[in-house]
């Protein structure tokens, strides 16, 4: 259905020059997966490596999206060229999707760049089209790459908390904080931020926090270095606390390098990605073999008791991983 | 590898009213399985142009209840195609029966008036999409 015209390298030389249909459709060709995805890879993968990566992530309605349009205005006007990934969930049972986070932001602004990603049902997908999208928005010079997700889905979190910098975002009196704990969200926070801080409550929410960071303390939990996230009290309606919180992105980025964690986050990020992937074709690889006559075979052995599970299991491997 | 979604972008130009028609519209194509870029009210037609080029769009969808209409639709359709994007564009809302000759003749794909059944506003997307391809 897609008009195809131009090759993944063309589309790459006019990316880098800043055509924005073109990153599009590189972007596009990523989601896609497959050969199409890994030739863009091909091109993109030695070109980057220089952006900052940014997660954001917290429950729908926290104003994620309104607190990345107020950030984006302090990035841009630091006079760097911030770029978006936004993921919003499909609709498990049609696909469908319905993509919202741009609303609030002016596209035609050149120093910034955003696109929106659905779920699109299977979640391994989602594992490898982030990396890969960053990957391309990387290449074509856009810095930092930030990632919007919804932190709920566990490939979501994983996906942000992947990032050098993972924002959490909170609301007063919604109980976030101790949902963000058993997200299992408070052990990825570089830096918290309780949103709509024009709320009541929103003092609460903050003590809240601080009490889960005490705990961690005490337990140990922290971060090796014992860096303890800022709570940044933001209002994007009207923009306050966006300032501060470029600030605290750039301290992380500084503390990320003076501690030597920045090489260390971003290969535990190409080891997340490349185990993705390997998963991917194994299981790939195990649902052809179950599907094929032979696998037929083990399968009836086992329903018919002539071989044991453990046999079974064995027989699928060595038919899965055999080299021939 | 699924087939790719429809994505279309929808979107209300100019300064008038609410969004609930296009609201709902967006809701029947996401049940529809399309991948819907909602950015409803006071849009440009620039912006349109930049957030189809972003999101790699399939579809523009329009959302009019003002009498800017003659203009705008045919400005939406141009600048798109200025910007190499044949990309189709889909009217919705309150057109008089004597403009829709004007604005089929400027290059919008199709119009669907008040009361288009779900059926078919999702039946009139697919058609303009695949065959622009
Ligand atoms: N009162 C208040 N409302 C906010 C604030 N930030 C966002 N909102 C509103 O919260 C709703 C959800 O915002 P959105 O940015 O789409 O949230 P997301 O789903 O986390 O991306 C919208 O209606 C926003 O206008 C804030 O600081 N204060
Ligand atoms: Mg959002």
């Amino acid at each position: 259905m897609k008009r195809d015209s131009q090759t993944p390298v063309e589309l790459f030389d006019a990316a880098i020059t800043g055509q924005r249909h073109a990153i599009g459709r590189l972007l596009s060709l990523v989601e896609q997966g497959g050969e199409a995805a890994d030739a863009v890879s091909a091109l993109t993968h030695e070109k980057s490596g220089d952006a900052m990566v940014i997660g954001i992530t917290g429950p729908p309605g926290s104003g994620k999206s309104s607190l990345l349009s107020q950030l984006l205005k302090v990035i841009v006007a630091a006079g760097f060229r911030p770029a978006v990934i936004a993921v919003d969930p499909s609709s498990p049972l049609t696909g469908g999707a319905i993509l919202g986070d741009r609303v609030r932001i002016d596209a035609t602004d050149t120093a910034t760049f955003i696109r929106s990603i659905a779920t699109r049902g299977h979640s391994g997908g989602l594992a490898l089209a982030v990396p890969g999208a960053v990957r391309v928005l990387d290449a074509v010079g856009f810095n930092p790459v930030i990632i919007e997700t919804v932190g709920v889905g566990q490939v979501e979190v994983d996906v942000t908390a992947s990032a050098d910098t993972t924002i959490v975002v909170a609301n007063p009196g919604t109980g976030d904080a101790v949902q963000a704990n058993k997200a299992g969200l408070l052990e990825v926070a570089d830096i918290f931020v309780v949103n709509k801080s024009d709320l009541p409550g929103s003092n609460d929410a903050r003590r809240d926090l601080e009490l889960m960071l005490d705990l961690s303390h005490m337990t140990g939990q922290e971060d090796s270095t014992g860096r303890r996230p800022p709570i940044i009290m933001a209002n994007s309606l009207e923009g306050s606390g966006a300032a501060e919180l470029w600030s605290a992105i750039v301290e992380h980025g500084e503390h990320l390098v003076a501690t030597n964690q920045i090489d260390t986050r971003r290969a535990k990020r190409q080891l997340a990605e490349l185990r993705s992937r390997v998963s991917d074709a194994l299981l790939d690889a195990l649902d052809n073999e179950l599907a094929s006559e032979q696998g037929a075979d083990v399968v009836a052995a086992l329903s018919d008791r002539r071989i044991t599970p453990s046999e079974a299991s064995s027989q699928i491997i060595d038919r899965v991983i055999r080299i021939d | 590898m699924t087939d790719t979604p429809i994505r279309i972008v929808l979107a209300k130009i100019g300064f008038d009213g609410h969004d609930r028609g296009l609201r709902m519209v967006a809701r029947i194509l996401r049940d529809a399985g399309c991948e819907v870029i909602y950015l409803g009210l006071r849009q440009t037609t620039e912006n349109v142009v930049a957030v189809v080029e972003q999101e790699d769009a399939d579809a523009v969808g329009l959302s009019m209840h003002n009498a800017q209409h003659l203009t705008l639709a045919p400005k939406m359709v141009e600048s798109l195609r200025s910007a190499g994007l044949d990309v189709p564009v889909i009217l919705g809302g309150v057109v008089p029966d004597q403009d829709i000759a004007a604005l089929m003749e400027s290059g919008v794909a199709v119009i669907l008036g008040p009361g288009t059944s779900a059926e078919d506003v999702v039946r009139s997307v697919r058609e303009a999409v695949t065959s622009r391809s």
